[in-house]
């Protein structure tokens, strides 16, 4: 927590100061004077925003004092970079690979992709290329979940990110990864989507700490954001990794709009950081579409995991269906704080929300807050909400057919999450995240 | 019991609830007061209050720092509605009282008050059934009259002026300790002004032969009305005690903030059952909780219809091994009036069950409001809740709204929460219509069949009382 109280009106800067943001402005020169007022807006919006306090509902349960702004932004990178940490694997038909808020590595899209209009490149390339797409769409949905000043903060410090853009009827098949790297001193990664009507993609973003010798213990900041504009009858698949370093703390913010007859579906895998806050908008716009929110945390060691969704339907007709499962360990803690809203004339909403907590420790704690707001009244909205340890009839019975305990309760806790992770279309995607699974409940 | 009559007065043709006199309970009625503390909340409103009820010393006291922790205190309003700061406290009596003592028989019972009861649509029959109740006349109880056998068995049962004056080395050792007067800003409140309410303690190993029941109204423009309830079941006994409220109404706002505490010692057992008609101008802010010891049991039945804001969350705070709290709800919110109601469960200890069943209905533009709390903290082994919320739409612009809150420590307990929201199934109205009942009719039915699982928990007479109640409210709610 910075210097000033939580009840003084004096603003929260941390190492955000007016002089550190000037600075970052100046690194950022070459990019149009829109994209440099709209830094400036948002930096006043930080600055004007109090740091979350008790009381507040969405923070409800949060560790408030684990919050911190005190952070140096980097200044230019001293040395050569740290290797990234080895990623998952695979086979992107484009990849972008950001170290440190910059483009260290990228694969680019084949020619004939690039011929029918896709665009993988980066927000900078963007402002100058695609100024009307990223005005339309860049942090341009509402903070509905108490992270506004965080918000703000992100899109004041924002160095480079990925603009990934699909035109109308294209469809691609393997992937688009891309991953940010931290590298010692605050990253603010972001990722937008835009696909448009009747389009096809996959979108991949790991999130990953390449923290130079000796910085391993130092506290590190992300502050992250994406947005995805899904057309008319596209179907976006987004699958995310985080896994900072355990002294990150992190905020991510992501945006999701879903259009008629629009499919989306998000996975949020979740294994690093100190002290990890995730908010996910989905708005679903107009009739058929359809959201699908999937999330799977495994907690360790004083880990807090603080998930914040909102499933609002603003269109008759539409669908949502969110399942969030977390797995915790030692003395993990999880939140998960859950909406769903029901506009007065979303007839016909169908909306589903689910958090499962399966608790393997006696001094892990999970909150869940499933929530439930309805203003009409032809819908079908259920929710569910349950926490346990592994049921011991189901380990008994794995037992008696020879099974030893940790093998049995690694099986039961595997079972756990492949709910979720059936859910994927793509065999391969599925088999990496599976591997990927394994590794961290292993460590 | 149940408060209609049946008066032959011509109902609508189409009324599918025909014969019930509607116009009970919506009257009001002059009454001369000998106490009036006038309007507004000063130091002075509770030294009066206090020096009418010539009360001990430490209960003014008690009084007076309620005051201060009533005003140091905000609104809730960063997670309640914001129609709380509609309430003017400066236009609202704290304290009327006719000035009579509780009366044991029926013949004692001013002429007055018989009258209310009448109008009440209290048939004579029924009177003497009411022998067992205790009413309350505005402030103070007007009315008193405990069963032979109940008061053989040494049941004590009176008001809570009379208990902290005759019986205070039983009653206050638990009075405000199961709620705090800081618990919130509307428990302080009651804390500094309350008046009438029942005390009720049951001797160890006693079950109380029949339910004790407390009747209760309001009856002046601008008075809330602040009860204090407090019940000790010792160890082993058990008791049932039930609350039915219908009140005039009025043409400004009305509060009423009751507190009840409910203290369930080793291996007791305590039902405590409410059906609330609150007239649609009445905000009604009331903290109830239980504190139930080893192998204690306590089950609150809540029903709330009317009213314009109800605020209740009862709650059990599970003391000793293996107690159990459950909290069964039934809410029906119309035109206007805002149903926010939920349960607390508060595990304190290993092998505590708790349950909760709450089931909501929002006609018209009426709105209902589930909030809950479940709270199992570190260390405890054996802990179970199960909590199941439904709520049913009746009209397009009616709303609903659930805010469950879950915590949980530990890898040896098992919390399970469900809801839903859904409407009332067109096939079943028109398997109904089909079969000759009006839609209004078919509604009604399918309504009470909604909440026919849980109204069955209730009395007989209160079951009854509730699905006469349901049928009024659905009127008018269809077309």
């Amino acid at each position: 927590m910075s210097a000033a109280t939580t009840t003084t009106p004096p603003p929260v800067l941390g190492g955000f100061t007016a002089a550190a943001f000037e600075a970052a402005l100046a690194s950022s020169a070459g990019a149009p004077a829109w994209w440099l007022e709209r830094k400036r807006a948002a930096y006043e919006r930080f600055a004007s925003l109090p740091m979350p306090r008790r009381n507040e509902e969405p923070w409800r349960f949060s560790h408030l004092a684990g919050l911190s702004l005190d952070f140096a932004p980097a200044t230019a990178p001293a040395g050569p970079a740290p290797t990234p940490a080895e990623l998952p694997k695979f086979s992107p038909v484009a990849s972008l690979e950001f170290s440190g808020n910059r483009l260290v590595r990228s694969q680019p899209l084949p020619p004939d992709l690039v011929r029918q209009g896709v665009v993988v490149t980066t927000l900078g390339e963007a402002a100058r290329l695609h100024p009307q797409l990223l005005k339309a769409h860049f942090m341009a949905q509402p903070q509905k979940l108490g992270s506004e000043k965080f918000a703000a903060l992100h899109t004041a410090f924002v160095e480079d990110g990925a603009f990934i853009y699909v035109p109308r009827g294209v469809a691609l098949d393997q992937p688009i990864v891309v991953s940010h790297a931290s590298t010692g001193g605050p990253v603010f990664p972001h990722t937008l989507v835009v696909a448009e009507e009747n389009s096809r993609a996959t979108v991949i973003d790991l999130f990953t700490s390449a923290l130079p010798a000796g910085a391993e213990a130092s506290p590190q900041f992300a502050c992250g954001a994406n947005d995805l504009y899904v057309g008319h009858g596209s179907d976006l698949t987004y699958v995310a990794v985080q896994d900072w370093s355990p002294t990150t703390l992190s905020f991510q913010l992501n945006s999701t709009v879903v259009r008629r007859d629009a499919r989306v579906q998000s996975l949020n895998l979740h294994f690093g950081a100190r002290q990890a806050r995730h908010e996910s908008l989905s708005q679903l716009q107009a009739p058929g579409a359809f959201s699908e929110m999937l999330a799977l945390t495994v907690a360790r060691a004083t880990q807090e995991f603080d998930q914040r969704t909102l499933q609002l339907h603003q269109a008759p007709n539409t669908k949502s269906d969110l399942l969030y499962k977390n797995v915790l360990q030692d003395s993990a803690r999880t939140i998960f704080s859950g909406l769903i809203i029901v506009d007065p004339d979303a007839q016909k909403t169908d909306a589903y929300q689910s958090n499962r907590n399966l608790v393997l420790s006696d001094s892990a704690e999970a909150n869940s807050l499933p929530g439930l707001e309805i203003q009409a009244n032809d819908v079908r909205c259920t929710h569910g909400a349950t926490t346990s340890r592994i049921d011991p009839e189901q380990e008994f019975y794995l037992r008696s057919r020879g099974l030893r305990r940790e093998e049995a309760q690694e099986l039961l806790i595997f079972g756990f999450f492949e709910e979720a992770l059936n859910r994927l279309k793509s065999e391969e995607i599925h088999a990496t995240l599976r591997q990927l699974l394994e590794s961290h409940l292993q460590k | 019991m149940t408060t209609d009559t049946l008066t032959p007065s011509s109902p609508p043709a189409d009324n599918p609830v025909s014969g019930i006199d509607q116009s009970s309970g919506n009257f009001s009625y002059d009454v001369k007061y000998e106490f009036d503390a006038g309007s507004g909340l000063s130091e002075r409103t509770v030294d009066y209050i206090s020096a009418a009820k010539k009360e001990a010393a430490w209960i003014k006291e008690f009084r007076l720092k309620a005051l201060q922790t009533f005003y140091a205190k905000p609104m809730p309003t960063h997670w309640a509605t914001a129609e709380l700061n509609e309430i003017n406290f400066d236009k609202i009596r704290y304290y009327l009282a006719s000035g009579q003592k509780p009366k044991r028989t029926w013949e004692e019972v001013p002429e007055d008050i018989k009258r209310t009861f009448e109008r009440l649509g209290i048939p004579e029959q029924e009177r003497k059934f009411l022998a067992g109740v205790e009413a309350q006349f505005d402030s103070e109880a007007a009315y008193s009259n405990i069963k032979e056998a109940v008061s053989k068995q040494g049941v004590i049962f009176v008001n809570s002026t009379e208990a902290l004056r005759e019986h205070p080395e039983i009653f206050r050792k638990w009075f405000g300790k199961v709620i705090p007067t800081g618990d919130n800003k509307f428990s302080a409140l009651n804390s500094a002004v309350f008046s009438g309410g029942s005390f009720i303690y049951v001797p160890p190993g006693v079950k109380v032969s029949h339910p004790l029941q407390a009747y209760f109204r309001i009856n002046a423009e601008n008075f809330g009305q602040f009860e204090r309830t407090l019940i000790i079941a010792d160890e082993g006994s058990e008791v049932t005690y039930m609350e039915g409220c219908t009140a005039p109404k009025f043409s400004t706002s009305t509060l009423h903030s009751a507190v009840v505490e409910l203290v369930a010692l080793k291996g007791a057992k305590i039902q405590y059952i409410t059906v609330q008609n609150w007239a649609s101008n009445v905000f009604n802010l009331v903290t109830k909780r239980g504190l139930a010891h080893e192998e204690a049991e306590i089950k609150w039945i809540d029903c709330n219809i009317g009213s314009r804001l109800t605020m209740k969350y009862p709650g059990v705070v599970l003391k000793g091994r293996k107690a159990r709290g459950e909290v069964i709800s039934i809410a029906l919110a119309n035109d206007g009036q805002h149903q926010d109601t939920g349960a607390k469960m508060i595990h304190a200890a290993d092998e505590t069950t708790s349950n909760i069943v709450a089931k909501s209905i929002s006609v018209g533009q009426g709105r209902s409001t589930y909030r809950g709390l479940v709270h199992i903290p570190r260390h405890l082994k054996g802990c179970k809740n199960n909590t199941e919320c439904d709520a049913l739409l009746i009209n397009s612009n009616s709303r609903t709204d659930t805010y469950p809150a879950i915590t949980v420590r530990g890898d040896a307990n098992r919390v399970q929460h469900e809801a839903s929201v859904s409407k009332v199934s067109e096939e079943q109205i028109f398997y109904m219509r089909q079969r000759g009942l009006t839609e209004g009719q078919a509604m009604s039915l399918s309504v009470n069949g909604f909440i026919n699982d849980l109204a069955r928990q209730f009395p007989m007479e209160y079951s009854v009382e509730l699905k006469r109640l349901i049928d009024l409210e659905m009127e008018g709610s269809v077309g």
